[in-house]
């Protein structure tokens, strides 16, 4: 590793990091349809998925062999190329915006600092922005092409639900740019650090939780999910633009909307919730909190699995409780400690505001389409403008 | 690597300009210039305007193109009929005015010559923090008069296209 | 030489895009066509804008280029609610066919 130049170095280590994260997105993306039927199938008092291996876990790989083997039809009265196109562009815009984001401090590998990020832009956010507002276009697209009223009307719903709720959105990202004072990922993060009581929530002459609020609901549907799902519920528009689609195709809507959640999540994290920022600096004991997590999570795994009655669970629950220990004890080796602690931090916040998403989703009901519009421009959108002129009064006004 | 990206992008964006101008059905020339304007997104890049190229995307790619796809959606517009036409109008219209003013436009270059060379990082002055100061500062009013354009714009599309109410 | 751009290939890309917007206007039969191609036209001249503020190494050119964007909203805004009226009122998207203000 010595010998190559800075350039070289930084191909081949971009290249290694593109990899990476683009087998961990599969996975989680995989996983997380896992995590929210279970979650869901638990808020609803049923197991959800138990068989295909042990609690279901491999239930995904088995989602993911169907959509692939099951035939690959292509309607006759469909506009084929726009047909093919629409989930093309859905799934490539969903996993363009997770290239800018940050997932952790600058880390130094052989000799060499890297970011571990793919790509640091100084106008992130705007980036952002913009490959979510080009999402639409996928969207709408697979309602028109389908030729077919019911998609139509689903595609038009959910395009102009989500051209809509971009504006407070929008809104609601400029309040926190307005006190942290840049649009680059890594530097907002950066004046976020030093605990709890420096993230931009709680921070500064005006603490953003109403943004963070407006943030959440606009993000809700933006990423077409519970309460405002109307576009593509089951029981309104048959499937709403998703009709007439099957096998890979159908896979990439869902795989595009996970990673829409995702990157909201991602961004609601880093703008708000400081990133991979521990809630209190490292000198007071909180690099253990992963550890005495992890280590809980074995011992009541451990604990069940000795009470178990099934015999399945006899099997599989100790080696969780295991590998949680396992897991529990890598926490405390100080080699992996630079990297993997804020990467913690940073996965614990993005995954309880995804638990948050999939917890709403199975408590709420849905909004009719003329509520839901009617949210945005008469309630939202004036409460966003409202908070950024305080919040850029206050600004102004700070010494 | 600079005359590569230029390359690629500007015949990106010839190729979806003339499909824009060639295709029968409406929609077909939406796509296509929501393609232009992502292929001269990239070419503001090169040019330093970073700003520019963001404010592209979201707003006339994101928004603007968006609502021409709408239109078009909700108007069922067909493909467009070729009657009424004669052939050579057809063959030879627009290539002849596209070499007209490609003609003029190596005129003018070769009156006015300019020798600057444009390369990725050459102008770091078109970022947020330079755009703001010019916006908020020397060109305060006409952001405040666009602002009002765009409330009358507001109004007068509300009313234009809202239902009756008898 | 291969990692620098000749400032005059920019603007033969921006007269030849400011081309092909005229020509689609003037050869074309449906009105929402038409309006895509004064789309294309305020484009190339976007571009024009960008590129000669490159060379003179000032903002202006961008700033300008942002009000043109705006502008172009609020007439795209305003256009497509026009030609909305229309097709409810004549049904058709033809320009040849509404040749009078009378229905």
């Amino acid at each position: 590793m010595g010998d190559l130049t800075n350039d070289q170095f930084f191909y081949l280590i971009t290249v290694v990091k593109v990899v990476v994260v683009f087998a961990v997105l599969m996975t989680v993306l995989a996983y997380l349809q896992w995590v929210e039927r279970k979650v869901i199938a638990h808020i609803q008092v049923r197991p959800g998925p138990y068989r295909v291996g042990p609690h279901g876990l491999l239930q995904p790989l088995a989602d993911v062999i169907k959509l692939i083997t099951k035939e690959d039809l292509i309607p006759p009265h469909v506009n084929k190329p726009l047909y093919i196109l629409a989930p093309f562009l859905a799934i490539t815009f969903a996993l363009l915006s997770i290239s800018v984001i940050p997932f952790g401090p600058t880390i130094s590998i052989a000799g060499r600092e890297t970011n571990m990020q793919l790509a640091n832009l100084n106008i992130g956010i705007l980036f952002i922005l913009a490959v979510s507002s080009m999402g639409v276009y996928g969207i709408a697209l697979a309602g028109w092409s389908s030729n077919n009223k019911y998609s139509l009307l689903g595609g038009l719903r959910s395009s102009a639900q989500m051209v809509s709720y971009e504006l407070p959105l929008s809104l609601a990202i400029a309040s926190p740019l307005l006190i942290s004072n840049t649009l680059d990922l890594r530097q907002l993060v950066n004046t976020q650090s030093g605990g709890i009581w420096h993230w931009n929530i709680l921070h500064g002459p005006f603490p953003q939780i109403f943004s963070f609020i407006i943030f959440i609901i606009a993000a809700f549907a933006e990423t077409n999910r519970v309460p405002f799902d109307l576009p593509e519920a089951e029981n309104e528009l048959v499937a709403g633009f998703h009709t007439e689609y099957s096998s890979m195709k159908f896979a990439s809507f869902f795989m595009a909307e996970y990673a829409n959640m995702i990157t909201v999540s991602c961004m609601a994290t880093l703008l708000f919730l400081g990133g991979w920022i521990a809630p209190w600096p490292a000198e007071y004991g909180s690099s253990y909190v992963p550890v005495l997590i992890f280590a809980a999570a074995g011992v009541i795994s451990l604990f069940h699995g000795a009470q178990a009655h099934l015999k399945m669970d006899k099997i599989t629950f100790p080696v969780f409780g295991v590998i949680f220990l396992i897991i529990a004890a890598v926490f405390l080796l100080p080699i992996v400690q630079a990297w993997l602690l804020p990467l913690f931090w940073f996965c614990a916040k993005v995954g309880a505001i995804l638990f948050a998403f999939i917890w709403i989703r199975g408590t709420l009901p849905r909004f009719r389409y003329d509520q839901l519009m009617s949210f945005t421009w008469k309630f939202l959108f004036p409460v966003a403008m409202l908070n950024l002129l305080v919040t850029g009064f206050l600004v102004a006004l700070r010494p | 690597m600079d005359v590569i990206l230029f390359s690629v992008f500007a015949i990106i964006a010839v190729v979806c300009a003339i499909n824009v101008v060639v295709q029968t059905h409406p929609i077909s020339s939406a796509i296509s210039l929501v393609g232009v304007m992502g292929s001269l997104a990239v070419l503001y890049l090169l040019l330093g305007a970073e700003f520019l190229a963001a404010a592209q995307v979201i707003v006339y790619a994101g928004a603007i193109m968006v609502l021409f796809v709408f239109v078009i959606m909700l108007l069922n517009a067909g493909a467009e009929t070729k009657e009424g036409r004669s052939l050579a109008v057809q063959l030879l219209g627009v290539p002849l005015l596209v070499a007209f003013l490609g003609i003029m436009a190596y005129f003018v270059q070769r009156l006015f010559p300019s020798s600057t060379m444009v390369h990725f990082g050459g102008f770091t002055g078109g970022g947020v923090r330079e755009i703001g100061r010019a916006l908020f500062g020397a060109y305060l009013l006409p952001f405040e008069v666009t602002s009002i354009l765009i409330l009358i714009a507001i109004l007068g599309a509300i009313v234009l296209a809202r239902k009756e109410m008898d | 030489m291969m990692s620098q751009v000749p400032m005059s290939w920019f603007l033969t890309l921006s007269a030849i895009l400011f081309a092909l917007g005229v020509a689609g206007f003037l050869f074309r039969r449906s009105i929402i066509t038409i309006f895509m191609s004064i789309e294309l036209m305020l484009n190339a001249v976007n571009l024009s804008f960008v590129t000669f503020s490159y060379q003179n190494k000032s903002i202006n050119g961008h700033l300008f280029a942002f009000f043109v964007m705006v502008v172009a909203a609020a007439e795209a805004a305003v256009g497509l609610a026009i030609i909305l009226t229309i097709f409810k009122n004549r049904q058709t998207l033809n320009i040849d066919d509404i040749e009078s203000m009378k229905n």
